[in-house]
């Protein structure tokens, strides 16, 4: 999924400052996931913006409302009829959202309550890490399933730097050396040799280097 | 055509079999270029060539092709270094080119350390291509004549391709496979990490000469004076990938007031000796960090004086 965080409260406040009529819109995607941008969050961020406004002596009026995905015109069109009530919308699905609804309403003004921060999972409950940098061509078979782009610091395809440490990064000990694990799983499994091999340099065409990225599959294009 | 690759004078010493003695120089972090020449001239004479760092632990300093030009201008072999860090593979094919174009034959290809370490940790980083990749590339343009994408290089660089070797850093068992890597993917030399664990050195390259390695490529083995025990202990615990023993940091401590500082000498001398007659290891490379002031002394006790002419 996509994780994304909350922005800091001071700075949603900062952005909706000049705003009296408010919506939290939320996302029932990855943000619902990662408990960042779901409609319970959307509901918890819209009484911290009454009563922050409350506690300025302002009085503003805050909904909220959770689309099934920002990411879809579809489910954007579904507040055709109510967004123009609104002088602001503060969308908390990840990055995509606040650019959808952007697009679908240009005179909206429209910003982002969470940060966008990787593609990657829940490893623990509470804590998400990263697994994909989205190059556009996956590798993971390559490496016991893992992704050395997304995971190592310097993206290495060839094994590890010499900065790797009792299974840490050498950025970090909060990071785990992914090649280290990578090298132990080959090892494990039998098939280190194949780390034996040169990989030659990678074309990152088909990463976001090769400019924004779109996607057409003419069988599903009506 | 020349019996040599890039007819440096390092590749020189090595192919006659000389036990080569390289050192190492940090560009200053500004323009400072008497304070270069400075440093540069206590190592003019002593060594075979002189590497010279390329933003060294992420910290901006004048460029490692500039002030190997100014190594050049003033007699002195520079080995060019590069990192993947902060150059995508267009920079680094027309830097190879620009270097060479003014007289430098040694390059030595490294990842090169994260930028979270340095000066300027908010910096977005390259990472186009790994250490293994551009050792891959130098070749390439060298051997092959052509640029990474297969076009013709017109007067394709000769450089003698140097690459470090870590065999200190973990996976431990990896290392001597990864260093195999880098002399398949065409590395000509290696320098290795400095050594303060002769035992896992030693174990190192016993492996390295059981796969044949040091017939295919020269093993310079990395060498660091000890200044203090500030130093010492700032190595075993802050510098990722460095292994100091305790015992070494006892027998420093042990020195005595004012005394340190000859001790690490002394363990550095001792050290040479030892990679003088260990199997394998063609050269040392002394890496004395901004003490290039001591680098004659420890030439001369070390019995590197005088360097071979070739």
């Amino acid at each position: 999924m996509i994780v994304a965080e909350q922005k800091p409260i001071k700075e949603i406040l900062e952005m909706v400052k000049d705003y009296n009529k408010i919506l939290v819109l939320g996302c029932k995607g990855c943000v619902t996931v990662c408990n960042v941008g779901g409609s319970k969050e959307a509901a918890i961020l819209a009484s911290t913006l009454k009563i922050a406004a409350r506690k300025n002596g302002k009085k503003i009026e805050v909904e909220e409302h959770t689309l099934e995905r920002q990411c879809d015109p579809e489910y954007i069109d579904e507040i055709k009829d109510m967004i123009d009530d609104y002088d602001a919308v503060v969308s908390i699905a990840c990055g995509v959202g606040p650019q959808f609804l952007s697009e679908r309403y240009p005179s909206a003004r429209v910003f982002p309550g969470v940060d966008t921060k990787f593609m990657g999972g829940a490893v623990e409950h509470g804590i998400w890490s990263e697994r994909c940098a989205g190059c556009g061509t996956c590798v993971v078979h390559h490496f016991g399933g893992l992704c050395p782009i997304a995971r190592c610091s310097k993206s290495l395809l060839n094994g590890p730097c010499g900065g790797s440490s009792n299974g840490k990064c050498e950025i970090s000990k909060d990071v785990d050396c992914i090649w280290d694990i990578i090298v132990r799983r080959m090892t494990e499994l039998g098939r280190l040799e194949e780390l034996l091999e040169f990989v030659p340099p990678k074309s990152w065409i088909t990463a976001r280097d090769g400019g924004p990225r779109r996607l057409i599959r003419e069988e599903l294009v009506l | 055509m020349s019996e040599y690759k890039s007819g440096s004078n390092l590749e020189k010493v090595l192919k006659a079999g000389h036990f080569a003695f390289t050192g190492e120089c940090g560009p200053p972090q500004g323009a400072n270029v008497e304070h270069l020449k400075e440093k540069a001239a206590h190592l003019k004479g002593c060594v075979d060539a002189v590497n010279v760092t390329d933003n060294q632990t992420a910290v901006v300093r004048m460029s490692s092709w500039a002030a190997s030009l100014v190594l050049l201008q003033e007699g002195l072999e520079p080995n060019f270094q590069m990192v993947c860090r902060d150059r995508n593979r267009l920079a680094i094919q027309s830097d190879i080119l620009g270097v060479y174009a003014h007289g430098i034959r040694n390059m030595l290809c490294l990842s090169g350390d994260h930028q979270r370490f340095g000066n300027h940790p908010e910096a977005k980083n390259v990472f186009d291509i790994d250490s293994m990749q551009l050792i891959y590339t130098v070749k390439t343009m060298r051997d092959e004549g052509t640029f990474l994408n297969g076009q013709d290089i017109d007067v394709p660089p000769k450089l003698f391709i140097g690459a470090a070797s870590n065999p200190f850093a973990e996976p431990f068992e990896f290392r001597v496979y990864r260093l195999a890597k880098k002399i398949a993917a065409g590395a000509d030399f290696i320098q290795t990490q400095c050594i303060y664990n002769m035992d896992r050195f030693r174990e190192f390259m016993k492996r390295a000469v059981d796969m044949g390695l040091h017939e295919k490529c020269y093993i310079l083995a990395g060498v660091t004076p000890m200044k203090s025990v500030g130093m010492a202990r700032y190595m075993a615990k802050q510098v990722p990938g460095m292994d100091v023993p305790a015992s070494l940091i006892k027998r420093l401590q042990g020195a005595g007031k004012g005394k340190v500082a000859g001790e690490g000498i002394k363990f550095a001398i001792e050290q040479i000796e030892e990679f003088k007659e260990m199997e394998g290891v063609a050269g040392v490379h002394l890496m004395a960090i901004e003490w290039e002031h001591r680098v004659p002394e420890i030439s001369e006790l070390a019995g590197m004086l005088p360097r071979p002419k070739v």
